[in-house]
């Protein structure tokens, strides 16, 4: 699963790569950007993955749990991306007896996938 | 070597107080209580024993419409079929547990001193087997858990009474299982405290999280989800059943049913309960 999942990953980014060839340079990132949008929303729903709904409202997400606060406005909360990225990636740093799981230390994700999903919270 | 020491024993001071607060049970009860009590002041008492419709009202009417037609209804009388029918000896169940007819479900698990183990109903209801020249049943579902519902219905009404002996053996045993209820765990790091002791009433996707007080009280139970294929049986299961599906839901490789580790989790988690009223078997999603 994981393979294929890598797989698909990989010809959508070189699809898009090839389209952005025939557009302007600015259009490229843009592109890329919304595509690690898309990708980190369907990895941040996937219940074997980020499953973040499990606790987390998030615009969206059907049946979303109440554990965890709601991720709405997340610039204004995380003006920094990288204390975003670190809470995703070791929610224990900030709260040692933290509920939400460890994701990159136990590897519930890869880290391109915790880059993906850190860029569909921020854009939230 | 010195700071070594120095470091030694202040750590021996720092653990002294834990062994010690490991090793008082009685007290621990009162907190666990009032952590409860304190956290959901309108709900009573005796209403915990309901588990997740204590604190959810929205899901239990619907529950009560179902407890019009319960449908541990016809495991019970299996149960109790089972309870009767002799082993090729001749003999019964009633010969290992006599008084099972004015309910027993209430002191168990006990922890049983000649052995130095804890023993749970399930592993007596095998051993009774077991005494009797009877192939042991299967731990989780089918049978053990319609003679354990049987002997569960028997003893509605009476008040969990699970006892702690003072003994260093059962302490052991009363406190491995209180460490696995609030160890994290798993892929997903979680503890049976995280979501029952923390949580209760707060929801994880589309589930409302019950209190683990009165976790106990109800068992073995009828789920919806477990009667919904064949493989997973015909829906009655026991409480170690759902050790197992708490801890695989954090990616954690769940222990057998009636191991040491969930026998202690069963002595901690039931004594957890004392003195609430039996009402099981339950039913539940
Ligand atoms: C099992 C529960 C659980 C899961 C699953 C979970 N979280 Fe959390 N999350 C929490 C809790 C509880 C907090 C509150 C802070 C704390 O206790 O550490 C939190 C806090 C956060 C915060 C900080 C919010 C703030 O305003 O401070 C962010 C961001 C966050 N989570 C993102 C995520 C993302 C993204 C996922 C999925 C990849 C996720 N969480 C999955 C329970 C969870
Ligand atoms: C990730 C969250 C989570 C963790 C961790 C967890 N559980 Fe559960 N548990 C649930 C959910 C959800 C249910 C179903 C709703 C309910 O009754 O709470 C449940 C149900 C139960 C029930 C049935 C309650 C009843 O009234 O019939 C018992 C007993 C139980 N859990 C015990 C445990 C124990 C013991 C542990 C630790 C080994 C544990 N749980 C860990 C989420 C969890």
């Amino acid at each position: 699963m994981r393979h294929t999942a890598k797989a698909i990953s990989t010809v959508t980014s070189i699809a898009a790569l090839l389209g952005s060839f025939a557009l302007s340079i600015p259009v490229v990132s843009n592109a890329a950007e919304a595509d690690d949008i898309a990708q980190g929303k369907k990895i941040a729903f996937d219940r074997k993955k980020g499953n973040c709904l499990a606790c987390h409202y998030i615009e969206g997400g059907a049946l979303p749990g109440n554990i965890g606060p709601p991720l709405i406005a997340m610039k204004g909360r995380f003006p920094d991306k990288s204390i975003l990225r670190a809470q995703i990636w070791d929610s224990r740093v900030s709260n040692p007896n933290t509920l939400m799981p460890p994701f990159g230390p136990h590897e519930v994700m890869s880290k391109s996938e915790i880059d993906q999903v850190v860029e569909f919270i921020y854009s939230l | 070597m010195k700071k070594i020491a120095v470091i030694a024993s202040a750590f021996c001071m720092l653990l002294t107080p834990l062994v010690s607060s490991a090793a008082n049970p009685a007290q621990d009860l009162k907190d666990f209580r009032k952590h409860y009590t304190e956290m959901f002041p309108e709900i009573p008492l005796h209403d915990f024993v309901n588990g997740v419709y204590s604190v959810d009202k929205d899901s239990r009417e619907q529950w009560e419409a179902f407890e019009e037609f319960p449908p541990y209804e016809t495991y019970v009388e299996k149960g109790e079929e089972l309870f009767n029918k002799p082993f090729k000896n001749g003999k019964t169940y009633a010969s290992c547990f006599p008084k099972a007819e004015q309910g027993i479900k209430q002191n168990y698990p006990y922890f049983d001193k000649n052995r130095g183990e804890v023993v749970t109903l399930e592993l007596a209801i095998n051993e009774c087997r077991e005494a009797n020249g009877e192939k042991p049943l299967k731990y989780k579902k089918g049978a053990i858990a319609h003679l354990s519902a049987y002997i569960a219905y028997k003893s509605r009404g009476k008040k969990g009474n699970v006892k702690i002996d003072s003994s260093p053996e059962s302490m052991q045993w009363y406190a491995r299982g209180k460490k696995h209820f609030y160890a994290k765990r798993g892929q997903l790091n979680m503890s049976c405290a995280d979501c029952h002791y923390h949580n209760p009433g707060k929801k994880i996707r589309a589930d409302i999280l019950s209190p683990a007080l009165g976790h106990t009280s109800h068992f073995p139970v009828f789920r919806n989800k477990w009667s919904q294929s064949s493989k997973s049986g015909d829906g009655m299961g026991t409480l170690q059943r759902r050790y197992g599906g708490c801890n695989s839901q954090v990616r954690a490789k769940p222990f057998k049913a009636q191991s040491k580790e969930y026998r202690a989790l069963e002595y901690f988690h039931t004594y957890m309960s004392n003195g609430l009223t039996m009402n099981g078997p339950g039913i539940r999603k």
